[in-house]
């Protein structure tokens, strides 16, 4: 377990290397250092992680101080890693997703300018992401939290020559950042109470530290809500996810959709003792899932982007778990936080084979017919997508989600509950009509035959995982959560309630499907019909644009933004002082214009000036009287 | 007159004057060889930093941690050196040396090499007097570090502008709002000098009012320490004092030399001016505002502050709006001088310690941005952020430090920045929790203006005006990189390893903090006797 800090050490080797060599090694040589260094940190992760289990000494936390960061009177907060259960499958999910999708990305980004650049900034990202998960105290999670930030913008903006990639990745960075102000003034309010940083000792010593329900405890909670929704897409600080996806499909499938965006869930399933002390805040939580993930599932049901609509699911999906962590149900979360990993990374990585297949074409509507070219990847669609759908009992999402649903339910929150039905109901819907679009139909494009083994074993590999050999995982990760996160308690009443809670779920599940089959498959004229009525396109442009928040935040903060930025441009503080030399300029000019030489004007002056003097004195003797 | 009780430390004197010397060798041997210049000072530079580093491993300071100074005392100085100089009036030659002004002239001898380093080639003409110039401003800035006379002081915080003010006006561009390089040096030298004037007149009537209470005229920092002022005369005396460092901080809405000095300066000059004279202001606030007015200071805080904050906005949407990259990076020193005032007025040890690391995180970031202004036009013969862009393509390391010390100005964690900020906001928080959470918000526009400025730079396509420069254009070269390295290990190590820095001014700004909260003297008579809040 003391090898635990070589799992981000060979990572930042691999970026010093890549970034100091930039582009004089060759491509093959980049590849192997940036997945050679990924590939030694998940062996060391998986090392670590059979000793952890194989150590019941432990009591379950391991830690493990580098060296005091700094220490400021009795502020001395270390530069530690701890590894307890929750941060043992966020490392395994970091390291092994994350490998996995190094190998194809070697495959996809092959013969891109700046092939080195792209690798040294994934390996950055697994640097940044594994200090957020393993970090022992708030102020090393903030590092990695900023660090994969940063990261993020780097991958978005990497196709640099299009000025818009670079501005989707400033929104990106700057909504995000929003959400990180506000995680940082938590950590200053839990600082003022707890004078210290350390999550173990916050988490043990919450319920002495902070009242139930009070003030403190609620600003708190809701400060760290608004970094988790920044980080994750949830709403309000969601607008930035669907634009992220102009950065390289391997970057999506990385940041975007299996590790970067569930930090806000890991968040708050890390700092759960201090959320119960905020119960209103706790259900807060559950609510913003719930609104985004229907929100989410109406925008990703009209979009005509494979990557904007696997965004908007993974919107979707993060409001699962959100909805999750609100009903208390946080080991259910952190299971759907990886199974989600396994197959939405399938699923982008596989949008990305498609989109090479296409030469670069991203339109659904522009594809078809696919499945006979691409059969491997038609086959890694469906049981991704199938996951999504949570298809019951083959594919992993539905041990999951359902356990979410079911959850929901017994914790007493029958609303949430319908929330994630409804939610699940779209999502079947808009995963059948991507995988028909894209697969089925008649064929508009030319597709090539795509190989390689990086581009195979990764896809298959997932495609396993994604199944319901994925969900045998269940019972360990319960096991290897169980002292970290409270298992869910289901009160006897509500026992009875089980199967009502999964037929629903499965059946509207499947209904969802069929309702798909219908209308994408028989009727597609009748859609297409349905939208080009003002009604039927009005409402699809509303979800195209997700609700219309970017206009809304265009509107009450870009513009005011620029507006105050052009008034202020010049200056005019600066300008204001210029009042002082031209007051001087002018009386200088004043007096030099009354020099004329003229004798005839001097005397007047000097009349005149005795006249004002003499009345002066006057005015003051009579007034002095 | 006072004695002092260590030995004459004779380094003291050494490193003002060494950088004094070789200046003026740089012009009498600019006659032999135009090079000559450029390695005597270099040579004198890295002497004046030997020297510093010399008495930073001399101070014991990793042992300094678990000392705790008590109020009420004297501050202990490392080194000190007295030379009588007029007598009759109580001035002498006193410099001494503590935690707080070695680490400022550790940074001031590095940057002063630095600044030497990057005007190797930018510089052709008067090389010599270029570089007595540049040497003496550093000599100054120095002598501002460890004159604790007052005399002594005011008469260096003079002298360094002299020097500048040439620098602007000989070696400078002409601005991009189509103002001369006169026209900008001229403006620096007037608000710099006015302000002083005011110091001047503060420091005077400090001096004579402590005459009359102990009838000895003296200008000495440790005789005036503890004068015991009427209220009235110490809010004036602090305003005098606070209005010359307000200047040269500059806090809004005294900055408007700071962007033409600065956009037009050349190189090293910018250098000079965003990495140590500016902190010169922040030093003077720390060393003579807190500890001679400290119930003066305590009920000016929420004003200062709230100047700072109006900076920190101000100069972030100043600089999200500027086309030329000098100015951009100008306006946001702006910014983030606010941070200092916030901390310096919250006061307690952590604040404190934070404003240090921003001094040394700040001095080395917009210097090393600075430098990279002056390398981008050294290539592309412009400054305007307009006329550039696809930068990421165009060269091959220049891209990669310019995006490094963007996320160090950003305050991305792992960089010294950021422990300057996080420090600076978690002190300020218990006292100032409503104007931390405001300046907390301004990191949002911190990542906008620096973005803006990478977007227009490095995004996109090479910008038409570009083709007819010759092709390939070059890299950056051994002596950039290896300069530029220097200061990206300095950020890192002040964000990874902050400790070694922090241990250094321990006791200094436990001593200040203590002098802030712990006023060395009691209001006297029945003026309104504001109690310090204490927290």
């Amino acid at each position: 377990m003391s090898l635990l800090y070589l799992t981000i050490i060979f990572p930042l080797i691999g970026f010093i290397l890549l970034a100091g060599l930039r582009d004089q090694i060759s491509e093959k040589m980049a590849a192997i250092i940036g997945v050679g260094s990924m590939g030694l940190s998940a062996l060391t992760a998986a090392y670590v992680g059979f000793d952890y289990l194989g150590d019941p000494s432990q009591s379950g936390y391991f830690h493990q101080i580098l060296w005091t960061w700094f220490s400021i009177g009795d502020f001395a907060p270390s530069f530690g890693l701890q590894l307890d259960g929750l941060s043992l499958i966020m490392l395994g999910m970091v390291t092994g997703v994350g490998f996995l999708i190094h190998v194809f990305a070697s495959w996809y980004m092959r013969g891109e300018e700046g092939f080195a650049r792209f690798f040294s900034y994934f390996n950055l990202f697994i640097v940044s992401m594994l200090l957020l998960v393993l970090g022992d105290n708030l102020l090393v999670l903030f590092l990695g939290w900023e660090g994969v930030g940063l990261c993020s913008y780097l991958l978005i903006g990497f196709y640099y020559k299009n000025p818009s990639n670079g501005f989707a990745a400033i929104k990106a960075f700057t909504v995000t950042r929003v959400g990180d102000v506000l995680l940082l003034i938590g950590l200053f309010i839990l600082f003022r109470e707890f004078n210290t940083l350390d999550i173990y000792e916050i988490t043990q010593r919450a319920p002495e530290v902070l009242t139930s329900g009070s003030t403190t405890v609620t600003w708190a909670c809701l400060m760290l809500l608004g970094g988790a929704v920044g980080k994750s897409a949830q709403l309000p600080l969601q607008t930035w996810l669907a634009d992220a996806m102009a950065g390289p499909t391997p970057v999506s499938a990385l940041i975007h959709a299996a590790t970067m965006v569930t930090a806000g869930v890991y968040l708050i399933a890390r700092m759960h003792p201090v959320f119960e002390l905020a119960p209103n805040v706790l259900y807060f939580v559950g609510v913003i899932g719930a609104v985004t993930l229907l929100m989410a599932g109406f925008a990703a049901m009209v979009q005509t982007d494979i990557k904007r609509v696997l965004a908007y699911s993974t919107m979707s999906q993060l409001g699962y778990m959100f909805l999750a962590l609100g009903a208390e149900a946080y080991q259910a979360a952190v299971f759907h936080m990886l199974t989600h990993a396994f197959f939405k990374a399938l699923l982008f990585l596989s949008a990305g084979a498609v989109i090479i297949a296409c030469h670069h074409e991203q339109n659904i509507l522009k594809m078809g017919g696919l499945w006979k070219k691409i059969p491997f990847v038609y086959l890694c669609f469906l049981v991704g997508g199938g996951a999504l759908a949570a298809l019951p009992f083959i594919t992993v999402g539905f041990y999951s989600k359902d356990e979410i649903l079911w959850q929901a339910w017994a914790a007493g929150h029958p609303e949430l509950f319908w929330a994630g039905v409804v939610g699940a109901f779209l999502t079947s819907i808009y995963t059948f009509r991507l995988i028909w679009l894209v697969f089925h139909g008649e064929v508009k494009t030319q597709a090539h035959k795509i190989e390689g083994v990086s581009y195979w074993l990764p896809l298959g590999i997932l495609l396993v995982l994604s199944t319901f050999v994925g969900a045998l995982l269940q019972q360990p990760v319960g096991h290897i959560l169980s002292g970290v996160l409270p298992e869910f308690v289901v009160s006897p009443t509500m026992a009875t309630d089980k199967h009502f809670a999964e037929f629903t779920a499965v059946g509207v599940a499947l209904v969802g499907i069929l309702v798909g089959v219908v209308l994408f498959a028989f009727k597609y004229d009748a859609v297409k019909k349905l939208a080009n009525t003002s009604f039927g396109a009005g409402i699809a442009h509303i979800w195209r644009n997700a609700w219309g928040f970017d206009a809304l935040y265009h509107l009450v903060l870009v513009k005011p933004y620029l507006m105050i930025a052009r008034l202020l441009g010049r200056d005019p503080v600066d300008g204001a002082w210029s009042v002082l030399p031209a007051v001087v300029k002018a009386g200088n000019s004043f007096s030099t214009k009354r020099q004329t030489g003229s004798l005839r004007g001097y005397a007047a002056a000097i009349t005149l000036g005795a006249v004002i003097l003499l009345m002066i004195l006057i005015v003051i003797q009579v007034l002095g009287k | 007159m006072p004695e002092i009780l260590t030995p004459n430390n004779l380094i003291l004197p050494a490193l003002i004057l060494i950088p004094f010397i070789t200046g003026f060798l740089c012009w009498v041997f600019e006659k032999v060889s135009i090079r000559a210049p450029r390695w005597i000072a270099l040579v004198g530079m890295l002497i004046t930093l030997g020297l510093a580093i010399q008495l930073w491993l001399s101070g014991h300071y990793g042992e300094t941690t678990s000392i705790i100074v008590q109020p009420g005392t004297l501050p202990v100085w490392q080194a000190e050196f007295m030379l009588p100089w007029i007598p009759m009036l109580g001035i002498s030659f006193h410099l001494a040396l503590d935690g707080l002004s070695l680490m400022m002239v550790l940074l001031t001898a590095l940057i002063g090499v630095l600044a030497v380093g990057c005007s190797w080639n930018e510089i052709q003409k008067n090389v010599g007097f270029f570089h007595l110039n540049l040497l003496w401003s550093i000599g100054g800035v120095i002598g501002v570090f460890l004159a604790i006379d007052m005399f002594l002081f005011f008469f260096f915080w003079e002298m360094m502008l002299v020097p500048i003010y040439f620098l602007i006006a000989l070696w400078g561009h002409s601005g991009s709002t189509g103002r001369s390089r006169v026209y900008a040096a001229t403006k620096f030298f007037i608000y710099t000098q006015a302000s002083g004037l005011i110091m001047l007149v503060g420091i005077l009537t400090l001096v004579l009012v402590n005459f009359t209470q102990t009838q000895v005229l003296s200008f000495d920092y440790m005789h005036l320490l503890g004068t015991s002022l009427p209220y009235a005369f110490e809010y004036g005396l602090m305003l005098c004092f606070f209005i010359a460092f307000a200047v040269k901080l500059p806090v809004v809405p005294f900055h408007g030399w700071l962007p033409d000095a600065h956009a037009q300066a050349p190189t090293a000059g910018s250098v000079d001016l965003a990495g140590i004279l500016i902190k010169t202001a922040a030093y003077g606030l720390l060393r003579f505002v807190l500890p001679l007015f400290p119930h003066a200071s305590a009920d000016f805080a929420n004003i200062a502050i709230i100047l700072g904050l109006i900076g920190v906005f101000y100069g972030a949407w100043l600089a999200f709006q500027q086309t030329d990259m000098k100015r951009l990076l100008a306006y946001t020193s702006v910014s983030h001088m606010g941070f200092i005032l916030l901390a310096i007025y919250a006061g307690n040890l952590v604040s404190l310690q934070g404003v240090m690391i921003m001094m040394l995180a700040h001095g080395l970031s917009s210097a090393a941005l600075f430098i990279m202004a002056g390398q981008v036009y050294e290539r592309l013969h412009t400054r305007d952020l307009t006329l550039m862009g696809g930068m990421w393509g165009q060269f091959r390391y220049l891209p990669f430090f310019l995006m490094f010390f963007s996320a160090a100005l950003m305050g991305i964690p792992g960089t010294g920045n950021f422990i300057a900020e996080f420090l600076i906001l978690i002190g300020s928080f218990k006292q100032f929790p409503i104007f931390t959470i405001i300046a907390t918000v301004s990191l949002v526009f911190a990542g906008l203006y620096t973005l803006i400025m990478i977007h227009k730079a490095m995004f996109g396509q090479p910008h038409r005006s570009q083709e007819k420069l010759t092709k390939p254009l070059k890299d950056l070269d051994n002596r950039e990189i290896s300069m530029l390295l220097v200061m990206a290990v300095g950020l890192i190590w002040l964000g990874l390893f902050p400790q070694d820095f922090l241990n250094t001014s321990h006791l200094s700004m436990q001593w200040l903090s203590n002098a802030y909260q712990f006023p060395l003297f009691v209001t006297p008579d029945i003026s309104p006797v504001n109690g310090v809040e204490i927290q």
